[in-house]
């Protein structure tokens, strides 16, 4: 009776597991799929193959600067996500302060709330300030989503960080800001480079925040959402996704990839230094 | 075991340090000369590791000043101070190869990169890792690494190298052959080494002067040779080797010496040489005898100065030695008696009626 109770139970988790991967991913699929279907209807059966989507793609201006925008934006909140996000992380680590706790929890506060009320909550003290939207409004509000995952990746790569080591390094007469340079910076680097990458994924595809937050300049998910209304732009934007989701899988691939390539080389087990994966 | 000039290099007075409400050091003085072999020795949690990190400059004394070469340190941090730590756990930079970990601290120095590689060489040459430059630290096994960090320490040419407890993650065979080879280095280069040891044995093997900590204070500071021999406290007496306590009541205090009555051994005078000098000798209640120097007599009457009649109730034999456990006729507790196997000399069973043989230059008197 046992056995067999546990032989049902373990087909249906199977059956679950299987048909969740198929619901989450199957869209993803059909991205690539009609992005090179030479058809301006998005809609089977296919008709043949064409990469007529991605060339359009290039000639599009306002795509274009759609790009640059959200590169410029990826850039910045991702450098000032890990060097904020690595501050916190360290002062966690390593100091015992009164109201850690809360501080810590508070920080990491955004991973949490809907995007929404990120977005609203940013936008009515820019309003009531008078300042007006723009790129840096944008890119404020990606710091404050972005931090929490910087410093849930650098918190265990400075937890694994033996303070000897710095003391070693003040002890053979360098100063705080050369051991900061020549041995914490090195041994937490996998972690930062993770943290960037991460930060960088996350702020690139970021649409509520951007949407709410932006001016006249728009980032990438922004333009796509103003072009869905034109369906005959449909195969571009699939084009367009299907480019994102490589560089997302690429740049996801490589941060991990280089984590594990610093921790082979010290010898430190991968999951010592922290990563997301 | 001469050791150095006698000039002091460091002048401890009257450190504390608290955290919080727990004092981890109670008013800390010494002076330690320059080229000693100085040991911190002391039972874990006794301050050891805290009065080295305020001689390295990684933590400041509540109150009390430290002075290197003559300069007070007060406001002078770690890594300024003529001072070089060989840390517990090696901390060998793990992303530095082992000649890049040498010659860290000569790079902060700015050196020409030809001579770095030229110090690096001699240095790692002195403990042994001639060819090992370019291994990953990762490679290296714990003697090794305790190398490295030893080599690190030196090539910075310092007038104090620290270590603490450098030799405790290393085993029994490679920890002993260490400890002579620290020792010996030591002495050809004549750099003074203050070493924190947990290790009785190990303080007495490389040390020219102990200072023996317990819980935050030091109890005695003396040569190791001063400190078996005569101990001050009951503590120190039985953290050093292993002492027989034998319950005692003094008599008198003279030109001869100082008279007492000890259980199962008489009435002993102990030469006015052998009693320390702040000693109240009205307090006596106590008298220690080492394991050696006790006999077991045999037949062919081997000389002492007195004889006690007892009986063997037990034997632990180690090869070179045997160790007895002997209740003397009208003693309180047994006493350990150690015994060298020479020729001739076999095992004694229990129940053995012996004859031990003392002397009264051997017994030491505690309060
Ligand atoms: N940073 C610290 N904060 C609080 N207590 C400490 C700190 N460092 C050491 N102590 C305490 O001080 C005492 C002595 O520690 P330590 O010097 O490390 O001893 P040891 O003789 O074993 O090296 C211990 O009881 C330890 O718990
Ligand atoms: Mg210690």
């Amino acid at each position: 009776m046992k056995r067999s109770g546990r032989g049902t139970s373990a087909r249906w988790l199977t059956i679950y597991a299987v048909a969740y991967m198929v619901f989450l991913y199957a869209p993803v699929v059909l991205l690539p799929l009609f992005a090179f279907n030479d058809a301006t209807v998005v809609a089977f059966p296919l008709s043949g193959f064409t990469t007529d989507w991605f060339a359009a793609l290039w000639r599009t201006e306002a795509l274009v600067d759609a790009v640059r925008n959200s590169l410029v934006v990826a850039v910045a909140a991702a450098v000032l996500a890990t060097t904020l996000g690595a501050s916190a992380a360290r002062a966690a680590a390593r100091y015992r302060f009164p109201g850690k706790g809360p501080v810590m929890g508070f920080i990491m506060l955004p991973l949490v709330l809907p995007e929404i009320i990120v977005a609203v909550a940013l936008l009515v003290p820019i309003m009531q300030l008078g300042l007006s939207l723009s790129l840096w409004t944008v890119i404020a509000g990606h710091v404050l989503i972005c931090i929490p995952f910087s410093i849930a990746i650098l918190s265990s790569a400075f937890q694994g960080l033996d303070i000897s080591l710095e003391e070693a390094s003040l002890d053979l007469e360098e100063s705080r800001w050369g051991t900061f340079r020549r041995v914490t910076l090195p041994l937490v680097m996998p972690g930062v480079i993770s943290s960037l990458l991460i930060c960088f994924t996350i702020s690139l595809d970021e649409f509520m925040i951007a949407f709410f937050l932006t001016g006249t300049e728009v980032t990438l998910p922004v333009y796509i959402w103003s072009q869905l209304r034109f369906p005959t732009k449909l195969p571009s934007i699939m084009a367009l996704g299907t480019l994102l989701l490589a560089l997302s899988i690429v740049l996801l691939v490589v941060a991990e990839w280089l984590r594990r390539r610093a921790a082979r080389r010290q010898g430190i087990e991968a999951s010592a230094i922290g990563g997301l994966m | 075991m001469a050791a150095g000039t006698g000039n002091s290099i460091i002048e401890i007075a009257g450190v504390t340090r608290d955290f919080g409400s727990f004092q981890a050091l109670k008013g800390i003085s010494a002076d330690i000369r320059e080229g000693e072999f100085f040991s911190l020795l002391g039972p874990s949690g006794c301050g050891k590791t805290t009065l080295l990190r305020l001689i390295a400059g990684f933590d400041e004394p509540t109150s009390g000043t430290i002075a290197i070469d003559g300069r007070p340190m007060a406001d002078i941090p770690a890594n300024r101070r003529p001072t070089n730590m060989v840390f517990q756990s090696y901390a060998i930079f793990p992303h530095l190869d082992v000649a890049e970990n040498v010659g860290y601290g000569l790079k902060t120095r700015r050196m020409p990169r030809a001579q770095i590689a030229a110090e690096v060489e001699k240095a790692l040459e002195m403990v042994d890792l001639a060819d090992y430059g370019r291994r990953a630290a990762h490679e290296l096994s714990g003697g090794q690494r305790q190398r490295v960090a030893l080599a690190r320490a030196l090539v910075m040419r310092p007038k104090v190298v620290l270590l603490d407890e450098p030799l405790s993650a290393l085993d029994k065979k490679l920890r002993e052959q260490m400890q002579v080879e620290l020792r010996e280095l030591q002495q050809s280069i004549g750099i003074t080494f203050i070493l924190v040891t947990h290790d009785q044995e190990e303080a007495l093997i490389m040390s020219d002067r102990i200072a023996v900590m317990f819980e935050g204070r030091i109890a005695q500071l003396a040569s190791p040779e001063e400190l078996y021999r005569h101990p001050r406290t009951k503590r120190v007496a039985s953290f050093i080797g292993v002492m027989n306590f034998l319950p005692a009541t003094f008599v008198s205090r003279d030109a001869a010496g100082v008279t007492v009555d000890v259980t199962a051994l008489g009435r002993v005078t102990i030469p006015p040489a052998l009693v320390p000098a702040p000693l109240d000798s009205a307090t006596i209640d106590t008298v220690g005898v080492r394991p050696e120097m006790f006999t077991i007599l045999s037949d062919r009457v081997e000389p002492a100065e007195r004889a006690t009649p007892g009986t063997v109730t037990g034997n632990s034999y180690y090869g070179d030695m045997t160790y007895y456990t002997v209740q003397l006729d009208g003693g309180a507790a047994p006493i350990t008696i150690s015994m060298r196997n020479t020729a001739g000399r076999s095992v004694l069973p229990s129940g053995s009626r012996v004859s031990v043989g003392w002397g009264a230059e051997s017994i030491v008197l505690f309060e």
